[in-house]
C-alpha cells in the first residue's frame, strides 16, 4: 500500500505536531490526570482488537484478538473513570470554609 | 458502503474530539468537560467500528468487553491516590500488550503476503508493543515493592542490553527482506519481551517519573505503529498524541534532575553512593514540637515543601488541617512542588488535592523560588535530595546542577524527617546542618498533629 504510506505519515506528523502544541499547555499540576487520560485515549487501539476478535479467521487470531479487547477495553474504561475521579479533586479555594 | 462510510465519519469526529479532549485538559476548571469530550470520541469510534463489514461474530468482543471493565473499573475506583503511579504503569503494560497482540494476529493472518512496508510497521509494533509490555510490568514490580525498587547493575550491561534490541531489530528486518522466514517470528516477539525486562532493571524508585513517562511514549508509539499497519488514520492520530505527551512529560523530568534520556536509561543512578566528606560529622540542632510551634505561631508566611516521604507516611491530611489552621489566623499558607516530586509527573498535586487541598495553593518550582527568601518558615516534609543547597555549588556532587527548591533561603526551615538517613541519590544534605535549620525528628503524620495539638492549645496528657 505504497499511496497509503505518504497519508499516513502525514497524518503522523500532524498529529504529533498537534500534540506537542496542545500538550505543552497542560498545567504542571494536572500531568498525572495528563498521563491517565492520554493513556485512555491511546486506548483506541481498542478497535484495531475488535475487527481482529470479530472476524474469526484463524483461532489464533481470534485468541490474542480477545485478549486484546480485553486489555484495551480495561484501559478505556479505568482511563477515563480514573481521570475524572483526579480531576474531581482538584478544587480552588472556598471562602469561609 | 454505507458501513464504511459511517467507520470513517466516525473516525474523523472522534480524532477531532480526542484533540479538543487534550485542549481542554490544560485548565482545572475545562478539564473535566475534557474527559467528557475524550469518552464520547472513544464512544463514536467504538460504535463505528462495530458495523465493520469484517465482523463476523460479537461474541469474543462481547467477552472482552466484560471481562476487561470488570478488569479496569475496579483499578480505577478503589486504587488510592498513592498507587496511581502502579496503575499507570499497569495500564502502559495492557496499552502495549494489546498492540503486540494485534500485530502478532496480523501477522499471522497475512504471512507471506504483507508488503515490505506492512511488515516494517508491524515489527517495530511488535517490538514496541512486547517490550513496553514487560518494561512496564517491571515498574509496576518496582512501584509497588514486589521487585527491589534499587537499581541492579552489572558490568557490560548496556551492551548486553542493547545486543538484544539490536538483535531484535535484526531478525525483523531479515524478515522484512525474506518474508518466508516466519519461524523467525517469535525470535523477534521474545527478544522484545527479554529487551523489556532488562531495560528497567538497572533503574531506581527516583527515576521511576521518567521512566514511566517514556514508557507512555512508546506504548502511544506501538499504538501508532498499530495505525500505519492497519491503515488507520485514527490510531496514528490517538497514538501520536499520546507518544508526543509521554516525550514531553519525560523531558520536563529530565530538565528536573538535569540529567539525560541516556543518562536515566543507562546510567544506573540512585545506587547507594558513599558520598564525599560524608564521614565528617556535623551536628544538626533538633527541636520539639512546642519549639517549632512557637516560631509558627510567628510566622505570617509558611512555605510547605511536600515530598513522597509525606505520602509514604500518609500525613497529607493531617498537614490539611495544619494549612487549615494557619490559613484560619491569616498566614499566607503555599505549597511548592517540585516537577519530580512522587513517584510520577505531577504526582504530589493530586495526592495535596486528593487531602482537600486548594490547587491555587500548589506552587510549581519556578514561581515559588522568588519567595523563599521573604517567607519566615519554610516546612519540609518528606522531601531530601529536591532542597539539597549541594545542587547549586557543589560541582562534586551527584546531583550538582539539578534545580532544586531554595528552601535554604527561607527564614527558618523545618524538616520533619524520621532520621538522619539520606535520600535516593544517597548523598548526605548540607541543608540540615544551616543554624537555621531546625530538624523535626519522628514520624510525619505524628508530628504534623503534634504541631496542631500545641498550636490550638488543646495538649491532651502528660
Amino acid at each position: 500500500m505504497p499511496s497509503s504510506l505518504e497519508g499516513a505519515l502525514f497524518v503522523f506528523l500532524l498529529a504529533t505536531f498537534v500534540g506537542f502544541e496542545v500538550i505543552r499547555r497542560v498545567s504542571p499540576l494536572l500531568h498525572t490526570p495528563l498521563m491517565s487520560l492520554t493513556n485512555a485515549i491511546s486506548a483506541i487501539s481498542l478497535v484495531g482488537s475488535i475487527v481482529i476478535a470479530g472476524a474469526e479467521k484463524s483461532q489464533l487470531s481470534t485468541i490474542l484478538g480477545t485478549i486484546a479487547v480485553v486489555c484495551s477495553m480495561a484501559n478505556v474504561v479505568g482511563g477515563f473513570v480514573i481521570t475524572d475521579r483526579m480531576l474531581k479533586m482538584f478544587k480552588k479555594r472556598e471562602p469561609g470554609r | 458502503m454505507i458501513a464504511a462510510y459511517f467507520i470513517q465519519v466516525s473516525y474523523i469526529a472522534a480524532a477531532g474530539l480526542f484533540i479538543l479532549s487534550l485542549r481542554w485538559l490544560s485548565h482545572p476548571t475545562t478539564a473535566r468537560r475534557g474527559v467528557r469530550v475524550g469518552e464520547l470520541g472513544m464512544l463514536l469510534a467504538i460504535v463505528g467500528t462495530l458495523v465493520h463489514r469484517e465482523i463476523v461474530s460479537y461474541q469474543w468482543i462481547l467477552v472482552g468487553f466484560v471481562l476487561g471493565s470488570a478488569i479496569g473499573l475496579p483499578l480505577a475506583v478503589f486504587m488510592p491516590m498513592t498507587h496511581v503511579p502502579q496503575r499507570t504503569a499497569l495500564s502502559h503494560a495492557f496499552g502495549a500488550l494489546a498492540a503486540g497482540l494485534v500485530g502478532t494476529s496480523e501477522y499471522y493472518l497475512h504471512t507471506g503476503q504483507l508488503t515490505a512496508f506492512t511488515m516494517a510497521v508491524l515489527s517495530l509494533e511488535v517490538i514496541l508493543g512486547y517490550m513496553t509490555f514487560t518494561g512496564s510490568l517491571m515498574a509496576f514490580g518496582k512501584l509497588q515493592g514486589l521487585v527491589p525498587s534499587r537499581p541492579i547493575v552489572y558490568k557490560g550491561q548496556n551492551v548486553v542490553n542493547l545486543s538484544l534490541l539490536a538483535l531484535a531489530v535484526g531478525i525483523a528486518v531479515y524478515l522484512v527482506v525474506n518474508p518466508g522466514r516466519s519461524e523467525l517470528f517469535p525470535a523477534v516477539a521474545g527478544l522484545s519481551l527479554l529487551f523489556g525486562v532488562l531495560l528497567i532493571v538497572p533503574i531506581g524508585g527516583a527515576d521511576m517519573p521518567t521512566v514511566i513517562a517514556l514508557l507512555n511514549s512508546y506504548a502511544g508509539l506501538s499504538a501508532a505503529a498499530m495505525g500505519f499497519a492497519l491503515d488507520n488514520n485514527l490510531l496514528i492520530v490517538a497514538g501520536a498524541l499520546d507518544g508526543s505527551s509521554g516525550f514531553i512529560l519525560s523531558v520536563i523530568m529530565c530538565r528536573a534532575m538535569n540529567r539525560s534520556f541516556t543518562n536515566v536509561l543507562f546510567g544506573g543512578f540512585g545506587q547507594v553512593q558513599v558520598a564525599v566528606g560524608a564521614a565528617e560529622q556535623r551536628s544538626v540542632r533538633g527541636a520539639t514540637p512546642e519549639e517549632a510551634a512557637a516560631i509558627l505561631e510567628a510566622a505570617s508566611s509558611v512555605i510547605v515543601v511536600p515530598g513522597y516521604g509525606m505520602a509514604v507516611a500518609q500525613a497529607q491530611h493531617k498537614v490539611r488541617e495544619l494549612y487549615d489552621l494557619l490559613t484560619r489566623r491569616g498566614v499566607d499558607v503555599k505549597f511548592a512542588i517540585h516537577p519530580v516530586a512522587g513517584r510520577m509527573p505531577g504526582h504530589m498535586n493530586v495526592l495535596l488535592a486528593e487531602a482537600d487541598i486548594p490547587y491555587d495553593r500548589l506552587v510549581e518550582m519556578e514561581e515559588i523560588n522568588p519567595e523563599f527568601p521573604r517567607a519566615d518558615v519554610a516546612l519540609v516534609i518528606g522531601a531530601n535530595d529536591v532542597t539539597n543547597p549541594a545542587a547549586r555549588h557543589d560541582k562534586t556532587s551527584p546531583i550538582y546542577g539539578m534545580p532544586i527548591l531554595d528552601v535554604d533561603k527561607a527564614r527558618t526551615v523545618m524538616v520533619i524527617k524520621r532520621s538522619m538517613s539520606p535520600g535516593f541519590a544517597g548523598i548526605d544534605n548540607e541543608l540540615y546542618y544551616m543554624d537555621r535549620t531546625m530538624m523535626l525528628f519522628g514520624d510525619a503524620k505524628v508530628f504534623a498533629g503534634e504541631l496542631m495539638k500545641e498550636l490550638t492549645g488543646t495538649r491532651v496528657g502528660s
